[in-house]
């Protein structure tokens, strides 16, 4: 892809985030902060590729190494994610 | 000559090779990280939101194992590389589901601020694996020179997540109590991180000129460096602008990976945890009235401090106990609980759900407010709250409560201090003047339960609030309060 269009998906989505993340209840902040945190673990794409790529050792152990952390934070992240949202309840009538 | 190295590198095979339908399926997991975030807006489809965030991963990490297997270098298949990668994912399945399990409420400070660094760290490697193999990430012709495009967006991305892995192990020592909260000022310290930054920004001009190792190793040690000086003069209080901010930075180093590898999913969360960190760090500095320079700029703790020793005036306040604050609360209509983090430390939300547990079966209306800095980071009291089973549509934030406390009977303020004091409102010499604070002065009785009359809050300065005529202070550990109310509430022979 070119870099324009590249750029175009970028400028969109800081948009898109900026009414999305103001949608947020403030209650749930915290579960915002841990959720980012796992899905902004997606860079685990670049690490794979690292990892897979044939040609260069040291290349491939940091992409290992990478997707040991960014894995870490995406199950991690979820799983507290999931465990906060769980205590959220409403009044019982 | 430049210029067009760069038309060169925009309208040529820039990025990978682009399988259209790998293409479709990064977008589908972009377009469901949105929806995992819009699922917040409400407790109630939360959490269909977070299992849509995920679907949207998982559908990232098979699309790029089915498009970017291990290979061998004569193209075929690699399973032993293949099970190294599962293997990877597997350790770090175990040690992030364990951390979640494990981790304390009061705790999520610092694990976030843990999980923080670990993209940042992860957005390095990744940066310097794509340095080290070019020609695998597509980024390079086939002479081995990378992409004039190519070589910012990695300057870039490695500096960004180097920042932010520096800085957040520095928040997470001060979070954790590894590290002093009070600010580490060094002499001189505006113009070295001036200086370090203008040479990671001219080093990563020249890498676009000049690729080898040095520049690219050079821009990672200084960034390291940076993100490390940036935190430490940064107090305690701040925390919560810090850990919000570089929720922020590990959001743009994500999309500076997604600019470099071409990949919408990437750039799209990017985006998405970019915005919200700014936007947080943002509603954190106009809770405690800072602009962001300031707090960047650091030191915040040690101003305070210096000029909590002023006024020592001896004032008179009146002292109340467990049982006069049990019949007062019982037999009002309207009470509003002010929790602040002196509440959580004490471990005390339990006995106060308690405690409102059994006002709610005497009849009365009871309702919480919560500060936005209340905790240790946005939203922190909500989530201990609710840890404490009180359900979430009891409690309000500031600007929603704030009329109600002229009508309420009793304010009852427990591990909170700063952010019910009147001078905020008032006196423009206070260092709080202008923070938004919960107005309990309204309410027609206060109580206040406080450790001793000695200790000042977060901001070193005195709370009217203390001294006035329908203010009882409740002196003593924050949870042996609540238990003994709960105690007077139980004995009371309803």
């Amino acid at each position: 892809m070119d870099f324009i269009a590249i750029f175009s998906i970028f400028v969109l989505a800081c948009f898109v985030g900026y009414f999305v993340v103001w949608s947020v209840t403030p209650a749930l902040h915290t579960p915002l902060m841990s959720v980012t945190n796992a899905i902004s673990s997606v860079i685990i794409v670049g690490a794979l590729i690292a990892s897979a790529a044939a040609g260069s050792a040291s290349s491939k152990w940091l992409g290992l190494a990478a997707v040991v952390m960014a894995s870490i934070n995406i199950f991690g992240g979820f799983a507290v994610t999931a465990r906060m949202l769980a205590m959220y309840k409403k009044k019982v009538r | 000559m430049e210029f067009q190295s760069i038309l060169s590198a925009a309208t040529g095979e820039h990025g990978l090779a682009v399988n259209p339908w790998a293409a479709v399926a990064y977008l589908i997991a972009g377009v469901l990280f949105i929806l995992a975030l819009r699922g917040l807006s409400s407790p109630a489809t939360a959490q269909s939101g977070n299992r849509f965030g995920m679907a949207g991963m998982a559908i990232a990490v098979v699309t790029t194992l089915l498009t970017h297997a291990p290979v061998t270098l004569d193209g075929g298949l690699d399973t032993i590389g293949l099970v190294e990668i599962l293997v990877a994912i597997g350790i770090g399945a175990v040690i992030g589901i364990v951390m979640a399990r494990k981790i304390a409420m009061t705790a999520m400070p610092q694990l976030v601020a843990a999980f923080h660094s670990l993209v940042g760290l992860a957005a390095v490697a990744v940066a310097a694996a794509a340095y080290l193999n070019p020609q695998a990430f597509g980024i390079a012709d086939a002479a081995g020179q990378i992409f004039t495009v190519s070589r910012v967006e990695m300057g870039l991305g490695i500096a960004i997540g180097a920042i932010t892995f520096s800085g957040s192990v520095i928040a997470f020592l001060k979070l954790n109590g590894n590290m002093s909260g009070s600010p580490i000022m060094l002499p001189g310290r505006h113009i070295i991180n001036l200086g370090t930054l203008a040479a990671i920004i001219g080093l990563t001009a020249y890498f676009t000129f000049d690729q080898s190792p040095w520049v690219f190793w050079t821009i990672t040690g200084l960034s390291f460096v940076i993100g490390f000086l940036l935190i430490i003069p940064i107090g305690g209080a701040d925390m919560p602008v810090v850990v919000s901010m570089l929720n922020s930075y590990s959001g743009w180093a994500a999309a500076a990976m997604g600019f470099t590898l071409g990949n919408t999913a990437m750039i799209i969360t990017g985006a998405l945890v970019g915005s919200s960190g700014a936007i947080l760090s943002y509603i954190m500095c106009r809770a405690m009235n800072r602009s962001f320079i300031s707090v960047i700029a650091g030191g915040f703790g040690a101003d305070a401090a210096a000029s909590g020793g002023g006024s020592t005036e001896q004032r008179p306040w009146k002292p109340g106990s467990a049982d006069d604050a049990a019949f007062l609360m019982s037999q009002a209509e309207n009470v509003i609980i002010v929790p602040g983090y002196g509440m959580a430390v004490a471990q005390a939300q339990h006995a106060l759900r308690e405690m409102g547990d059994l006002l709610k079966k005497e009849g009365v209306n009871v309702k919480y407010a919560i500060h936005p800095v209340a905790g240790r980071m946005p939203g922190h009291m909500n989530v201990l709250l609710a840890e404490a089973n009180v359900p979430y549509d009891e409690v309000f934030e500031l600007e929603d409560i704030n009329g109600e406390f002229a009508q309420c009977d009793v304010a009852f303020v427990i591990g909170a201090n700063d952010v019910t004091n009147p001078s905020a409102k008032t006196d423009k010499t206070s260092p709080i003047y202008g923070m938004p604070v919960l107005d309990v002065e309204k309410a027609k009785t206060v109580l206040f339960v406080k450790r001793s009359m000695g200790g000042v809050g977060y901001a070193g300065v005195d709370n009217d609030v203390f001294y006035m005529d329908q203010t009882m202070m409740l002196l003593g550990d924050a949870k042996k309060m609540a238990d003994d109310i709960v105690k007077a509430l139980n004995g009371g022979g309803h």
